[in-house]
C-alpha cells in the first residue's frame, strides 16, 4: 500500500444552518479543495459520510450530487452510512482507494443537517442505531444508554458529577477559541453544578447526565482532501500523513457485553490504529475523542491507552487533558461544544487534527503537535474507527 | 368638546393595585449574575430600541413575538392595557431578556411574551419562571393563562411545567385556546424551575439600574445562532 496524506481541510461553522444540505457540503468541500490547492491535479474520488439525510432531509445519493455540483465528474463517488462513525469510515474508504492505487486524490466530506427536525425527532433518529428489538422498542435513546453507562462507570471508578462537569467546562472553553464551534459559551462549575440555580441551568437529561453533559444537535459539514504522498510533497507545505487507521465492532445491544463499562471496540480500534502507525498511545500529542456525552471522553481516554482504566478522571482533574496540558483532548471543543452533526463529526475531528499538526489552529493551537489521534464512536460503541495522523518533517 | 383629561381617563383601562416585583439575582450557567427586576414606563423606549431590529427575524418566531411585544410595551407606556408589568434580565447591566404579562382580574393573570436576547443560558426559562413567581407569590393569583407562539415556547411552558389545557378560555394573543398554570402546578414545578436569591447585593442592583443595550449585531448574532460558513 502506498502512503496517503491529508492535503486539504475545511469545514462550515457548526450550529443551525439556513443553507440546504447540498450547499453545506459544497462550502466545506470547496474550503478543503481551496486549501489543497491542487492546480491541474484532478479529484478522482468522492466519498460522502452521512447518517440521516434520507430520513431528515429527504435526500439520498449525496456523493453523486456533490460530485456533479462541484464539477468533479467523472470521479467515482459513494456515500457511506456508519452511524455516528460515518465520518471516519468515509475517511478510511478514501484512504483505501488511494493506498490501493484506485485513486490519487479523494475528497472526503461529512455532512448532517439534523436541525431540519425538532429535538425529539432528532433524538429518535439517532436512537434508530440501537438494537431494534432489544433496545429501541423499549424507548432507549442514546442519552439513556449514556446515562446508564455513566452511572455504572461512576460507581466503579469513583467519578463524580464534578468530573463530568470538568469535561464540559474544558471543552466549552476550547470551543470559545474555535470559530467553527456550535456553542460559544463558557460554563462554570458554579453555574452548572454548585449554585442553587444549577438545578434550572443544567436540568437532568438522563441521570446522572444533565444538559451540559450532552452534545448539542447540530448541522454542519467538514471535508478533507486525501492524496498520494507524491502529490502532497509537491505542495511544499507540512505533510500530514495518515499513519494508522483501526476499526472494530462490538455487540449491537449493550446489555450483551460481558462488562458494559468496557468499550472493547474503542480499545481494539485504537490498538489497530497504533499498530499500523508503529506508535503507541504515549506518542500522541493531541487527540479528538468522541465526547457525545462527557462520560465518554473520560472512558475513551482510558480505553485508547492514554490513561489506565479508572485513571482518566484523575488526569482530567490534574489538567493533563487541558489545552496547555501534557495531552490536550478535544482542543476543538469536542462534540460537546463544537457540535455533533453526526455524519460530519468524524471528518471534523480529522480537520481539527490536520490544522493542529500544521500549526494552523489559531488560539487553540497545541504546541509542537506531531502525532494526533481521533476516536469516532459509532452506535453506543458497537462500531468504532480510530485514526492516527502524523506530521512529517 | 369634553375635557381632555376626562377623555383620557375613559380611555385608560381601570387598574388594580399591584405590589411591585422585588428584584432578585440568578447565577447563570456561565457564572454570570443576572439581575431580574421590574421596569417602569420611562424605560420602555430603551426596550423598544432593543426589539426593533428583531421585527424582521423569522427564526424561532422572533418577528411575531417582537411585533406583538412592541405593541404591548407601547400600550403599557401609554396606559392602554390593564395592569401590565414588564420584567427584565440584566447581566452587568446589559439586557439579556424580558417578559411581560397583565392581570385579567385579581385572581387570574395572563402571560404575554418572553423574549431572550442572550441565548444558550436558559435566560428565557429563568425570566418566564420569574413572571410566574410574580403572579403566584407576589400578586397572589390563582392561575395564569398562557399560550405559546413558537415550538420552543411550547416545550418550555406547556411541557416542562407542565401546563393544563383551558381551551374554553380564548387567550388575548390571537384568540387561540389558553393553557393554564395553576398555583398547585406552580408550587410543584418551583423547586426545579424557579430560582434566584433576594435581596440583590447593593452593588449588583446599582449596576442594573440603567439598561444597557447590546450592539445590534451582537443581538442578531445571538438570536440567529450558528450559520454555515467556510474557513
Amino acid at each position: 500500500m502506498r502512503p496517503v496524506a491529508v492535503i486539504g481541510a475545511g469545514m462550515t461553522k457548526f450550529g443551525r444552518s439556513e443553507w440546504p444540505l447540498l450547499k453545506l457540503m459544497n462550502v466545506a468541500s470547496l474550503a478543503a479543495l481551496r486549501d489543497a490547492n491542487l492546480g491541474d491535479v484532478k479529484v478522482d474520488g468522492v466519498v460522502v459520510a452521512n447518517m440521516g439525510a434520507a430520513r431528515l432531509n429527504k435526500q439520498t445519493a449525496l456523493a453523486s450530487a456533490l460530485a456533479d455540483s462541484l464539477n468533479l465528474l467523472p470521479a467515482m463517488a459513494e456515500s457511506v452510512e456508519n452511524g455516528p462513525a460515518s465520518g471516519a469510515s468515509a475517511f478510511k474508504i478514501g484512504y483505501q482507494a488511494i493506498a490501493s492505487r484506485m485513486a490519487d486524490v479523494v475528497l472526503v466530506t461529512g455532512v448532517e443537517m439534523m436541525r431540519a427536525v425538532n429535538n425529539l425527532e432528532a433524538t429518535d433518529f439517532v436512537a434508530s442505531l440501537t438494537h431494534p428489538e432489544a433496545e429501541y422498542i423499549y424507548g432507549v435513546t442514546l442519552p439513556a444508554l449514556a446515562g446508564m453507562f455513566a452511572r455504572l462507570y461512576m460507581e466503579r471508578y469513583g467519578i463524580t458529577r464534578e468530573h463530568l462537569a470538568m469535561v464540559a467546562i474544558k471543552n466549552h472553553a476550547n470551543a470559545m477559541k474555535n470559530p467553527y464551534a456550535h456553542i460559544h459559551q463558557t460554563v462554570t462549575m458554579e453555574g452548572i453544578l454548585t449554585a442553587p440555580e444549577a438545578v434550572v441551568n443544567n436540568p437532568p437529561i438522563a441521570e446522572p447526565l444533565h444538559m451540559f453533559d450532552c452534545c448539542p444537535v447540530s448541522d454542519g459539514a467538514a471535508a478533507v482532501v486525501l492524496a498520494t504522498q507524491e502529490i502532497a510533497e509537491k505542495l511544499g507545505r507540512p505533510i500530514v500523513r495518515v499513519a494508522g487507521i483501526g476499526q472494530a465492532t462490538d455487540t449491537h445491544a449493550v446489555h450483551e457485553r460481558p462488562d458494559p463499562t468496557e468499550l472493547t471496540a474503542v480499545r481494539l480500534a485504537a490498538q489497530r490504529a497504533f499498530a499500523m502507525a508503529g506508535l503507541s498511545a504515549q506518542d500522541i500529542d493531541v487527540a479528538e475523542l468522541h465526547d457525545a456525552f462527557t462520560i465518554l471522553e473520560i472512558a475513551e481516554s482510558e480505553e485508547v491507552g492514554f490513561f489506565k482504566k479508572g485513571e482518566g478522571h484523575k488526569a482530567l482533574a490534574a489538567g493533563v487533558t487541558s489545552l496547555v496540558g501534557k495531552l490536550p483532548i478535544n482542543p476543538s471543543g469536542g462534540l460537546k461544544a463544537k457540535g455533533h452533526p453526526v455524519g460530519a463529526t468524524g471528518v471534523a475531528q480529522l480537520v481539527e487534527l490536520t490544522w493542529q499538526l500544521r500549526g494552523e489552529a489559531g488560539e487553540r493551537q497545541v504546541e509542537s503537535a506531531k502525532n494526533a489521534f481521533a476516536c469516532n464512536f459509532g452506535g453506543f460503541g458497537n462500531n468504532v474507527v480510530a485514526t492516527v495522523l502524523t506530521r512529517e518533517g | 368638546m369634553g375635557n381632555v383629561d376626562e377623555l383620557e381617563a375613559l380611555l385608560r383601562p381601570p387598574e388594580l393595585e399591584m405590589p411591585p416585583y422585588p428584584p432578585k439575582v440568578i447565577t447563570l450557567a456561565s457564572g454570570e449574575k443576572m439581575v431580574v427586576r421590574q421596569i417602569d414606563r420611562e424605560e420602555v423606549p430603551t426596550l423598544l430600541e432593543a426589539i426593533y431590529p428583531l421585527l424582521w427575524v423569522e427564526r424561532d418566531y422572533y418577528d411575531i413575538v417582537s411585533a406583538r411585544l412592541f405593541g404591548e410595551l407601547l400600550a403599557y407606556k401609554r396606559y392602554r392595557v390593564k395592569n401590565e408589568y414588564v420584567l427584565v434580565g440584566l447581566i452587568d447591566g446589559v439586557l439579556a431578556g424580558m417578559v411581560n404579562g397583565h392581570l385579567v382580574d385579581e385572581k387570574v393573570g395572563m402571560s404575554y411574551h418572553t423574549m431572550t436576547i442572550r441565548r444558550g443560558l436558559r435566560v428565557g426559562s429563568h425570566l418566564f419562571a420569574a413572571k410566574m413567581e410574580y403572579h403566584m407569590e407576589f400578586l397572589n393569583q390563582e392561575e395564569v393563562l398562557i399560550v405559546a407562539e413558537s415550538p420552543i415556547g411550547f416545550r418550555r411552558w406547556m411541557i416542562e411545567y407542565p401546563l393544563q389545557k383551558k381551551y374554553e378560555v380564548p387567550h388575548e394573543l390571537g384568540g387561540g385556546p389558553s393553557w393554564v398554570l395553576t398555583k398547585k402546578t406552580y408550587l410543584a414545578a418551583k423547586p426545579r424551575l424557579v430560582s434566584g436569591s433576594r435581596p440583590v447585593p447593593p452593588e449588583l442592583l446599582a449596576g442594573a439600574q440603567t439598561i444597557v443595550l447590546p450592539e445590534e449585531e451582537t443581538v442578531k448574532a445571538q438570536v440567529l445562532g450558528g450559520k454555515g460558513g467556510g474557513k
